[in-house]
C-alpha cells in the first residue's frame, strides 16, 4: 500500500470513528459501537506500525541519513504568496515514533474500555470522545504547519476536557475538567503569541522552512527577532519561551501541573490515554520539534527548560511518596517522568557529541508510554475490583489479581530503571547524557530516580503484600472475565519489558544521523543501585504493616506535611486568584462595566425618558389644541414669508 | 359694479375668516366646527373670486379653483358628517371636549 495513503488513514480512521458514533452513537448497541471503535483503532495501529517500518527501513532513509517526507499537503487558508496555512502530513523519526506510540496504546486502551466502560450509560460517546482525542493528537503530531499543530493542540485540550469530565454529575469531575482546560489554555495563549512572534519575523508558518530560516546565524529574518532585548533574553529566545510555556502547560510541568493530579476524576483509561500516549506528551513533542531553533539561537532557553524540567520531576516525586490515592500517585509519577524527558531535551545541544540528551528523551517518551500506560491500566483493574481508590482500603491482593500483580510489577521494575527492563535503557541514556552536560542536574536526577522506585515500590507493596491475603471464598479472582483487560495488560506488559532493546539511536536523532547509544556499565552501577536502595526501602516499610512509615512521617514532622499537601500550590493560586487577581483586577473590572458601560447604556435611555416624559403633554388629544399650533405656525411662516418680501 | 374697490372685498373675506377661525377654537359642538370651517373656505373662495375679477379680468383660473373648493369642501363635508356620526355612536355625544381618548 501506499505509505502516504497508508498515514492519512492512519489520521482519518479515529476521524471517521468519531464523527460515525457521534452522530449515529444511539442507534446502535453500546457493543457494537465499541468493537467499531476498537476495530479502526487496531487498523490505525498496525498501519502504524507498516509505516514505521516502510520509513525506517525502505524510503525514509537516503545516504544514512534520516529525511523528513512530506507525504501529504494541501493549502487550506492563503494569506498572501508566502504566508499560508497547509494541512499536511510530514513523516520523520519522531513524528513516526509518536504515530506508533499514539495509535498503539489508545487501540491497547480502547480495548481495555471495553470492559471497563461495560454498561455505563454513555458508552458510545466515551467512545466518540476518545476517538476524537486520538485523532487530535495523531494530527498534531504529523503537522508540517505551525498553524495546523495549534488547531490539534487546542483540539486535545477540548477533547481532555469531555474526558475528565465524563462524569459529568459529579461536581469534582466538572471541578477537575474545567481546571485542565483553563490551565492549558491560559498556557496556551503563550503558545500562540510564540507562533505570532516566530512566523512574523520568519515569514512563514511552516514548521521546517522556519526551522530552516532560524537556525542560520546572522541571516535577517534572525537578526530581527534579536534586535529587541527584553529582561536580558533576545526576541527568538522570547518567542521560544511563549512557545515552551504552552508546552509546560499541556505537559504539566511546575507551575502549572496542577491540572493533572486533578484529571485523575476521569475514567481510569482515559488517564492512562492522557499520561501515556496522548496529552501530556505534546509538550515535549513540541519541544523536540522546534529542537534545532532552540539549540541553534536559543540555548538559553534550552537551559531554562531543563531547569523546569529537573525542578517537576524532583517535586512531583517527592508529592508522589506522600500520596495514598493510587492515581494520584501516578499522576505524580508522570510529572515526574515528563520532567526527565524535558530536562534531557534540555541539556541537549546541537551537533555531534552533544546531542545525546535528544535522543535519550524521545527514547524515554517510547518506553514510558508502555510501562504508564500499564500501571494506569493496573490500577484500573484494581480500582475496578476494589471499588476504591484509596491505598487504605488494599493490600494482600496477590491471589485477587494474580495477572495485574504480575504485570504492574514488570511496570514498576521498568519505571524504576532496573536492567533489563525498557525504562532502564531509556533512564541511563538521559542519565548518562546529563552526566556529561550538566553535573548538578545529573544529582538531582539521580535523587529523583531513586525517590522514583521508592514511591512506585510503595504503590505495589501497599496494594498488593502489606496485609496477610484474606482469604474469602465469595470473590477469590476478581479478573475473571475480564479478557480485555487482561489481554491490553499482557501486551503492553511485553511492550514495558521489550521496549528498550530497540536501537533507538539508530533512528531518532535531531539530525537524522544515528547517534551511537553506548551503554556504559560501569555508569550504571550507580542508578541502578539508587533505584534498588529505594526499592528495598520501600521494601523494609511497607512489605509488612509496621510502625515505621509512622515513625518516619512523624520524625518528618512539617515536610511530611507539606509533601502530602503537595507544597500547598493549589492554596498559592487560589490565594492569587481570588484574593489578589479578583480583588485587583476582578473588582475594578467589574466597577467599570457595571458602572461606565452599563452607566453610559442606562444614562442614555433615562435621558430619552426624562425628555419624552416633558415633551408628551403636547399630545393632548384635544382638536382644537392641535389646530392652534398649526395656525400658530401656519401665521409664523406668513410673517416670516411676508417680512422677507417687504425687505 | 367697478364702485367696489378690492380692499373692500378683501376686508369682507378676511372678516369672514376670522369669523370661522374664531368659531373654531370657541365652540364646542362638531356641527357647529364643520361649519365654522365651511365659513373659512368660503372666505378663501371669495378672495379666488375677487382677485380674478379685479387683477386679471380675462382669465378664469381664479373661477375654476373656486369651483373645485366647492367641489371638495362637499366631499369633505361628507365624510365629516360619517366622522361625527361614528363618534356619536361611539362617544354618546358630540362635544369636542369629551372625545379626547387618542392622546399619550
Amino acid at each position: 500500500m501506499n505509505y502516504g495513503f497508508a498515514s492519512l488513514l492512519i489520521n482519518l480512521l479515529p476521524l471517521a470513528c468519531f464523527i460515525v458514533l457521534s452522530l449515529f452513537g444511539k442507534m446502535i448497541k453500546p457493543a457494537i459501537s465499541g468493537i467499531i471503535s476498537c476495530f479502526a483503532l487496531v487498523i490505525s495501529a498496525v498501519l502504524a506500525i507498516y509505516v514505521a517500518y516502510g520509513y525506517f527501513f525502505e524510503f525514509g532513509k537516503q545516504e544514512n541519513i534520516y529525511l523528513k517526507e512530506i507525504v501529504m499537503q494541501f493549502q487550506w487558508l492563503r494569506f498572501n504568496d508566502s504566508l499560508s496555512i497547509d494541512f499536511g502530513i510530514v513523516l520523520d523519526p519522531i513524528s513516526v515514533m509518536m504515530l506508533v506510540v499514539i495509535s498503539l496504546i489508545s487501540a491497547m486502551v480502547h480495548i481495555y474500555s471495553l470492559n471497563y466502560m461495560h454498561g455505563e450509560e454513555r458508552f458510545q460517546t466515551y467512545y466518540a470522545y476518545l476517538s476524537l482525542f486520538t485523532f487530535s493528537m495523531l494530527g498534531l503530531v504529523v503537522s508540517i504547519n505551525l498553524f495546523q499543530m495549534y488547531i490539534f493542540w487546542e483540539l486535545v485540550g477540548i477533547s481532555s476536557f469531555l474526558l475528565i469530565g465524563f462524569y459529568f454529575t459529579k461536581p469534582s469531575a466538572i471541578a477537575a475538567a474545567k481546571k485542565a482546560f483553563i490551565i492549558t489554555r491560559f498556557a496556551d495563549l503563550g503558545f500562540l503569541i510564540g507562533i505570532l512572534m516566530l512566523s512574523f519575523d520568519a515569514k512563514t508558518l511552516n514548521i521546517f522552512t522556519l526551522i530552516e530560516r532560524l537556525t542560520q546565524p546572522g541571516s535577517a529574518y534572525i537578526s530581527g527577532l534579536n534586535a529587541i532585548t527584553f529582561l536580558g533574553l533576545s526576541g527568538i529566545s522570547w518567542a521560544l519561551l511563549l512557545v515552551f510555556i504552552g508546552g509546560a502547560g499541556k505537559s504539566a510541568m511546575f507551575p502549572l501541573h496542577i491540572w493533572l493530579p486533578d484529571a485523575m476524576e476521569g475514567p481510569t483509561p482515559v488517564s492512562a490515554l492522557i499520561h501515556a500516549a496522548t496529552m501530556v506528551v505534546a509538550g515535549v513533542y513540541l519541544v523536540a520539534r522546534l529542537f534545532p531553533v532552540l539549540a541553534v539561537s536559543a540555548t538559553d532557553v534550552l537551559t531554562i527548560i531543563s531547569y523546569v524540567g529537573v525542578f517537576s520531576a524532583l517535586f512531583a516525586a517527592l508529592i508522589a511518596c506522600t500520596q495514598t490515592d493510587i492515581k494520584r500517585v501516578l499522576a505524580y509519577s508522570t510529572i515526574s517522568q515528563i520532567g526527565f524527558m524535558m530536562f534531557a531535551i534540555g541539556i541537549a545541544r546541537w551537533g555531534e557529541g552533544h546531542n545525546e540528551g535528544f535522543t535519550a528523551s524521545m527514547f524515554h517518551l517510547f518506553t514510558h508510554a508502555f510501562f504508564k500506560a500499564l500501571l494506569f491500566l493496573c490500577a484500573g483493574v484494581i480500582i475496578h475490583g476494589i471499588h476504591s481508590n484509596e491505598m487504605a482500603d488494599m493490600g494482600g491482593l496477590r491471589k485477587k489479581l494474580p495477572i495485574t500483580h504480575i504485570t504492574f510489577l514488570l511496570a514498576c521494575l521498568s519505571i524504576s530503571g532496573i536492567p533489563p527492563f525498557a525504562g532502564f535503557f531509556s533512564k541511563e541514556s538521559i542519565l548518562s547524557s546529563a552526566f556529561s552536560e550538566n553535573r548538578s542536574i545529573f544529582y538531582i536526577a539521580l535523587f529523583t530516580s531513586g525517590l522514583t522506585s521508592f514511591y512506585m515500590f510503595r504503590l505495589y507493596f501497599r496494594i498488593f503484600w502489606n496485609i496477610p491475603e484474606k482469604v474469602d471464598e465469595e470473590n477469590t479472582n476478581l479478573e475473571k472475565g475480564r479478557w480485555a483487560m487482561l489481554s491490553t495488560l499482557v501486551i503492553l506488559a511485553a511492550g514495558a519489558v521489550f521496549a528498550g532493546f530497540v536501537p533507538f539511536g539508530n533512528f531518532v536523532s535531531p539530525d537524522g544521523t544515528p547517534v551511537q547509544n553506548h551503554i556504559h556499565f560501569l555508569f550504571s552501577i550507580l542508578p541502578v543501585s539508587v533505584g534498588l536502595a529505594g526499592i528495598i526501602f520501600a521494601g523494609f516499610m511497607y512489605f509488612r504493616k509496621n510502625s515505621l512509615p509512622e515513625t518516619i512521617a512523624f520524625a518528618l514532622g512539617k515536610s511530611y506535611r507539606w509533601s502530602y499537601d503537595k507544597f500547598y500550590i493549589d492554596e498559592i493560586y487560589y490565594f492569587m486568584t481570588k484574593k489578589v487577581l479578583f480583588n485587583l483586577v476582578g473588582r475594578p473590572a467589574a466597577w467599570f462595566d457595571r458602572n461606565i458601560v452599563d452607566g453610559m447604556m442606562n444614562g442614555t435611555a433615562d435621558l430619552t425618558l426624562i425628555f419624552s416624559n416633558s415633551i408628551k403633554k403636547l399630545q393632548s388629544g384635544r382638536l382644537q389644541g392641535y389646530t392652534m399650533w398649526f395656525l400658530a405656525g401656519i401665521l409664523t411662516i406668513a410673517v416670516v414669508v411676508i417680512y422677507s418680501f417687504i425687505y | 359694479m367697478n364702485d367696489v374697490p378690492l380692499s373692500h372685498v378683501l376686508v369682507l373675506s378676511s372678516a369672514l375668516f376670522f369669523l370661522g377661525v374664531y368659531g373654531f377654537f370657541t365652540r364646542r359642538n362638531i356641527i357647529t366646527l364643520l361649519m365654522s370651517v365651511e365659513l373659512i373656505l368660503n372666505s378663501v373662495n371669495l378672495n379666488f373670486i375677487a382677485f380674478n375679477k379685479y387683477l386679471f379680468p380675462h382669465q378664469l383660473e381664479g373661477v375654476f379653483f373656486t369651483l373645485f373648493i366647492i367641489t371638495i369642501a362637499a366631499a369633505e363635508v361628507s365624510l365629516a358628517i360619517a366622522i361625527i356620526i361614528n363618534l356619536y355612536r361611539r362617544f354618546n355625544t358630540i362635544d369636542i371636549e369629551d372625545t379626547n381618548t387618542m392622546k399619550y
